[in-house]
């Protein structure tokens, strides 16, 4: 097992295995997101590239949005900054999370792989994080992303209706697969689920909040219910470690 | 002024980068405050079932087909856990659901 733990081709192939139906999923979502870039005037070439860089859902809708009301570019930063404030989160999570024996450059590239779905697989992984792993996820999800967006852009609708349905639901299948298993082992986690998606399902029906756009309650209610939570049920080391091994 | 599509696109993705990366790059030791600790402890559960829920049922054709994705997926993930056949299993909840519908 130590020697595993250390090896790079082990957590690469690992990465890669959670990046297929990351991959699966992205694609579906990409191709509705080539669509929208073609209507907000991109070219291929020009989708294919924002994919590439920006690897991110709401990120890439808001930006179109920037681009529609001709929007300034110090304006473009801050919808930027607030659609994806979660990452900020997300990327924090991570920097505890990464084996502490591996070179500091690689959090530079580790970054690039912050997304929603290649976040989750790395936290689900058993113990400390190697870099390897968030690779070989981004290896698969990214081009994924990118290959959708293209074809999105560059052919339209070409799926039928039904299969694009069906695929809608694959990333929040592998959210709730991240979630679940350590919620029936613990019953805070559980609590926090459900108060999670109670609250969330609240919060889109309030008249007014529910207009703010996708990236700012998710991180709103973030802090609010994992704050609470730290109140009220602290993490001590043991279950941390606990969470680890997992 | 119009902006650049091209440089807007630069500018956009330099800022994503920057919100990834901080983070990183400078929480380089390990954080000793019980409080943050059990908040990034947090976090994914959180951010994950807030991401997830109530957005799953109007991710598909019709709100219940996604009610059906949803069900499938917790009932998948509670039962077996994995990844690749949970979200695989959603998805043809959603196929089937739509089928009979």
């Amino acid at each position: 097992m130590e020697e595993k733990r250390n090896s790079k081709g082990f957590w690469f192939l690992q990465g890669m295995r959670a990046g297929i139906p990351i991959g699966m999923g992205y694609f579906a979502v990409a191709f509705t997101l080539g669509i929208a870039a073609r209507k907000a005037g991109l070219n291929v070439l020009q989708s294919g590239f924002m994919s590439a860089t920006m690897l991110a859902s709401a990120g890439q809708f808001a930006g179109f949005g920037a681009l529609a009301a001709g929007a300034g570019y110090l304006e473009m930063m801050v919808t930027e900054i607030v659609v994806n404030l979660r990452y900020l989160l997300m990327s924090s999570a991570l920097s505890q999370k990464v084996m502490r024996d591996q070179p500091f450059f690689h959090r530079f590239f580790m970054a690039y792989g912050v997304t929603d779905e290649i976040f989750a697989v790395s936290m689900g992984v058993e113990g400390k994080l190697h870099p390897y792993y968030m690779y070989g996820a981004a290896a698969i999800a990214a081009p994924g992303w990118v290959l959708g967006t293209v074809l999105g852009a560059f052919l339209g609708m070409i799926l039928p209706a039904r299969a694009m349905s069906a695929m809608g639901v694959a990333l929040y299948g592998m959210f709730l697969a991240i979630v679940i298993p350590p919620a029936k082992k613990d019953r805070i986690i559980a609590g926090v689920v459900m108060v999670s998606m109670v609250v969330s399902a609240l919060f889109t029906k309030l008249p007014g909040l529910n207009r703010l756009s996708s990236g700012l309650p998710i991180i709103v209610l973030t802090i609010l219910v994992a704050g609470a939570a730290a109140i009220l049920f602290p993490v001590g080391e043991k279950k941390e470690e606990s969470q680890d091994e997992t | 002024m119009k902006p650049n599509v091209n440089l807007a696109l630069l500018v956009m993705a330099g800022t994503i980068y920057l919100v990834r990366a901080l983070p990183l790059v400078l929480l380089r030791k390990e954080i000793r405050s019980p409080f943050i600790r059990s908040f990034l402890y947090y976090v994914p559960y959180v951010s994950l079932s807030v991401m997830t829920f109530p957005a799953i049922l109007s991710a598909t054709a019709s709100f219940f087909s996604g009610l059906a994705g949803f069900c499938a997926a917790v009932i998948l993930a509670w039962v077996d856990g994995n990844l690749f056949r949970v979200s695989i299993g959603a998805c043809i909840a959603v196929f089937l659901a739509e089928l009979l519908l």
